[in-house]
């Protein structure tokens, strides 16, 4: 089995749980054994790139040896373009003229750190996702493989080019959904991208039921194409170290929100509940991890609600500082208006940091020992935080438990279940054609 | 001959409403829902059940007799909510052919934490059963039949009791059956009875399972296999939940009709009959002594306390809420009495029970949280509240009187 698959962020690259859930994703196949040539919507151009095999779409000669060093069946392929997930459609307006004063500037394509800042879908992103798929059916044409795996919008153009071409059936992978991102003011044509590809597609992959509801509730997909594959967690063993210089004092409890702090995220629920808490409890700092098009209008909220020396600002965080973050944090808060999976509170127990999850997430459909709350009810999220850090037995029985819980859900399962619906499309493609 | 001993627990907890941190107002309890689970629990299960008992014990002119033990929390909403529920048990206590057994007023874990506490729960208990039945119990059950040797020496040092009754568990009786009268270890008068779960769980558990190669249960067949105790037993034990009849197991099971045909089925062989556990107790002789140092109960396959005990947030909130005994006794303060033992319903600790939170069973059956952390969470604040009023009591009354605190002392000796 070789799988075609299309993608649009790869770690270290990544600004939310998509490149998170393909890297996992694809290291599951790879030790099922399953083929995986991975097309990214970007030359990416940084150290980390040294070890990854990379074909440009211009040369076609890898620019780098070797390949990711866990992987072993997995191949990689950058198309260069700017394509960015996750940008909200209120916010274009900012980006063009972002992008623009950048072409003005002259500046180089982008640098690793707008890679994962929050531009894009820029002017001409529509364009731009016409002119991946372009590129990908180009690059296909010099692959062999047996089914093409598209992973959210902005690929489904492409994977939709690139199953015509080939006439390898298409499976599309849900990680959002328009009414995730943007509520009830979607953007008419992503929404139509989106309903293309799923309907297009002879096999639809959500990643909770939640979102399943939505696909079949919202776009008018056929129940029984769409199947359920839960994200899993990576573990990569937190090593021990220590707590660093941060102006936080030992005694305080930190409380952390961590994500995107955009409409999706509910980063006003979290300071609404903030501010309850702190009206019944001192020593409690609150954390925003994360940057995003609310971003401003969080930082203007904390001060509105008088709690501006109670609630920190880090801005984006990679690497060894969401480490550090984790190790300090006594409680995690995911009060996701809509979030159709939610990786996030999963590293978080990975890291002994017990979490409160919004019941409109997919998360909350895999796990049980997590406190779970209605986005909207921030009396209840203030009423959970308290108690957290007031009863210790109740952070302590969710932190043994939900760690264990966690180890439980593998990324080989959620590849072993990808795996079948492979079999299951080149099966049902097979009828079609003969 | 085997005599049938039938003995049901009847118990509704008093659930708590949401309460949250920012709550401070005394109002713990949901008063909406529990008169509405009392209100449909006696409408499906105690006004039927009780109608059928009542007519099976004239049908059969005495030779069917049953025990029953109502929690004090159970006969408190009843009066509130039922009330015609409680005019029913007292027609069956009227006929002469039904027991009721006493145990702590609270349906509480007291005996582990408090024997103070627990021995006013049990006089509280016997009281009510005296003054709402006429009756004064001679057997005692404790809450969910947790019992070992301690226990079973405690209550023989009342005076009162003839029987206690508890778990049939394989790892205390061994190779012994239950179906015979046991003496507890250290005891010289006081009879113990066990429980045979098997037969007592194919009523209670399952009846209505259709996987079960014994299913459909008839009384024909119930009867046959005690029957088959003649000969090696003396007893059948049949404890379980009142709820059973048409709660637990819905009346389209069959389970009324089951009944209905039961005693009559039973009472076929000429070398069977009914029995209720005092009579039991008088008319066979202790056959062994059990010895049971560690608790058991009759609760999951364990049978041990870890359905109310077995997390952290368990034991730290039990501990916690007997911690506050002394604060309690010196407020004097009827209305925080009152409301501390009702916190001590077993029942709050099982609601945050983890173990079996993944199979979504019986557990999850009778919990009104989502999940236990919920139930935790509630109960704590709850806690927290009655302690700041506690505080609040003691701190006016140290104003008013200061004399008071050094009197303190004497509040606590127990009338």
């Amino acid at each position: 089995m070789r799988v075609f698959m299309l993608g649009w962020e790869f770690p270290p690259f990544v600004s939310g749980g998509l490149g998170t859930a393909c890297y996992g994703l694809t290291k599951g196949l790879d030790r099922r054994g399953i083929e995986v040539i991975f097309v990214l919507p970007r030359m990416v151009e940084s150290a980390y790139t040294t070890h990854v095999k990379l074909l440009t779409p211009t040369s076609r000669i890898p620019a780098g040896k070797g390949g990711y060093r866990e992987f072993k069946n997995v191949a990689f392929r950058t198309v260069n373009s700017p394509l960015q997930p996750y940008t909200e459609p209120e916010s274009y307006q900012l980006q063009m003229e972002e992008a623009l004063r950048q072409k003005v500037g002259g500046g180089k394509a982008s640098s690793a750190s707008q890679l994962v800042g929050n531009m894009d879908y820029s002017g001409d992103m529509y364009s731009e996702v016409h002119r991946y798929a372009a590129v990908a059916v180009d690059l296909a044409r010099g692959e062999q493989f047996d089914v093409v795996h598209a992973h959210d919008w902005m690929t489904y153009p492409a994977g939709i080019a690139v199953s015509a071409m080939s006439g390898k059936p298409l499976i599309v992978h849900v990680h959002s959904t328009e009414f995730d991102r943007s509520g009830e003011h979607v953007n008419q044509v992503i929404y139509d991208i989106e309903r293309m590809g799923m309907h297009s597609a002879h096999k639809v992959v959500a990643v909770s039921y939640y979102t399943r509801s939505i696909i079949i509730g919202r776009y008018g997909v056929a129940g029984e194409k769409v199947e359920v594959v839960h994200n899993g967690v990576e573990r990569n063993g937190n090593g021990a170290w220590a707590l660093t210089e941060t102006g936080i004092k030992k005694d305080e409890k930190i409380v952390l929100f961590l994500g995107r702090i955009t409409m999706q995220k509910g980063p006003e629920y979290f300071l609404g509940a903030a501010k309850k808490v702190l009206e019944v409890m001192e020593n409690v700092k609150f954390v925003m991890a994360g940057s995003g098009d609310m971003m401003h209008r969080a930082v203007e909220l904390a001060a509105e609600l008088g709690i501006g020396h109670k609630v920190l600002f880090t801005g984006f965080l990679r690497g060894d500082d969401v480490q550090k973050i984790y190790r300090m944090a006594d409680l995690f808060v995911m009060p996701s208006v809509s979030e159709p999976f939610g990786i996030v509170p999963l590293e978080a127990l990975e890291h002994d940091v017990p979490v409160i999850i919004s019941k409109q997430s997919g998360v909350s459909e895999v796990l049980r020992h997590a406190l779970k709350v209605d986005f909207w009810d921030v009396n209840e999220i203030a009423n959970k935080i308290v108690a957290v850090l007031k009863y210790p037995p109740l952070g302590m029985t969710l932190r043994d438990y939900g760690n264990f819980e966690v180890r439980k859900l593998s990324w080989s399962d959620s590849a072993a279940k990808c795996a079948m619906i492979y079999e299951e499309a080149v099966a049902g493609a097979c009828v079609k054609t003969f | 001959m085997a005599s049938i001993c039938f003995y049901f627990q009847v118990h509704q907890p008093l659930r708590l409403r949401h309460y949250t941190v920012f709550d401070q107002d005394d109002r713990y309890f949901d008063d909406y829902k529990n008169a509405f689970i009392c209100r449909k629990v006696a409408n499906k299960c105690y006004l039927p059940t009780n109608r059928l008992l009542l007519d099976l014990i004239r049908r059969h002119q005495g030779r069917f007799k049953v025990a029953y033990s109502l929690t004090g929390t159970l006969l408190e909403q009843l009066q509130l909510y039922a009330p015609e529920v409680i005019s029913t048990f007292d027609a069956l206590a009227q006929t002469g052919c039904v027991e009721f057994l006493a145990e702590t007023y609270y349906h509480s874990l007291s005996f582990l934490y408090s024997r103070n506490e627990f021995l006013e729960q049990v006089r509280k208990h016997t009281e009510t059963i005296r003054s709402l039945f006429g009756q004064e119990p001679r057997v005692f059950r404790n809450t969910e039949l947790i019992y070992n040797n301690d226990l079973a020496a405690m209550v023989e040092s009342l005076g009162t009791f003839d029987a206690i009754l508890s778990e049939g568990a394989d790892h205390i009786l061994g190779y012994r059956s239950p179906n015979f009268v046991y003496r507890p270890k250290g005891c010289e008068k006081l009879r113990l009875l066990l429980k045979n779960y098997a037969l007592s769980d194919d009523i209670a558990f399952r009846f209505s399972n259709r996987a079960w190669s014994e299913w459909p249960l008839t009384a024909e067949k119930f009867a046959r296999w005690v029957s088959n105790v003649n000969g090696n037993g003396q007893v059948v034990n049949l404890f379980m939940d009142y709820e059973t009849f048409g709660e637990h197991q819905w009346q389209d099971t069959g389970i009324f009709d089951f009944m209905r045909h039961l005693p009559e089925e039973i009472l076929r062989h000429p070398d069977n009959d009914f029995k209720t556990p005092s009579e039991v107790a008088a008319r066979y002789e202790a056959v062994d002594t059990v010895d049971v140092p560690h608790l058991i109960s009759w609760a999951d396959t364990e049978r041990d306390l870890s359905a109310w005990l077995g997390n952290a947030m368990q034991s730290n909130a039990i501990h916690e809420l007997y911690q506050l005994e002394k604060t309690i006794r010196k407020t004097s303060d009827e209305k925080i009495l009152t409301d501390w033992r009702r916190l001590q319903t077993s029942d709050h600790f099982y609601y945050m029970c983890t173990k079996y939170f993944a199979d979504g069973d019986v557990h999850k059956y009778f919990n009104p949280y989502g999940s236990p952390y919920d139930s935790y969470i509630n109960f704590m604040n709850v806690l927290d509240n009655l302690h700041s009023r506690c505080s609040e009591h003691l701190t006016a009354r140290e104003l008013c009187e200061p004399s008071a605190n050094r009197k303190a002392p004497d509040l606590q000796a127990v009338s």
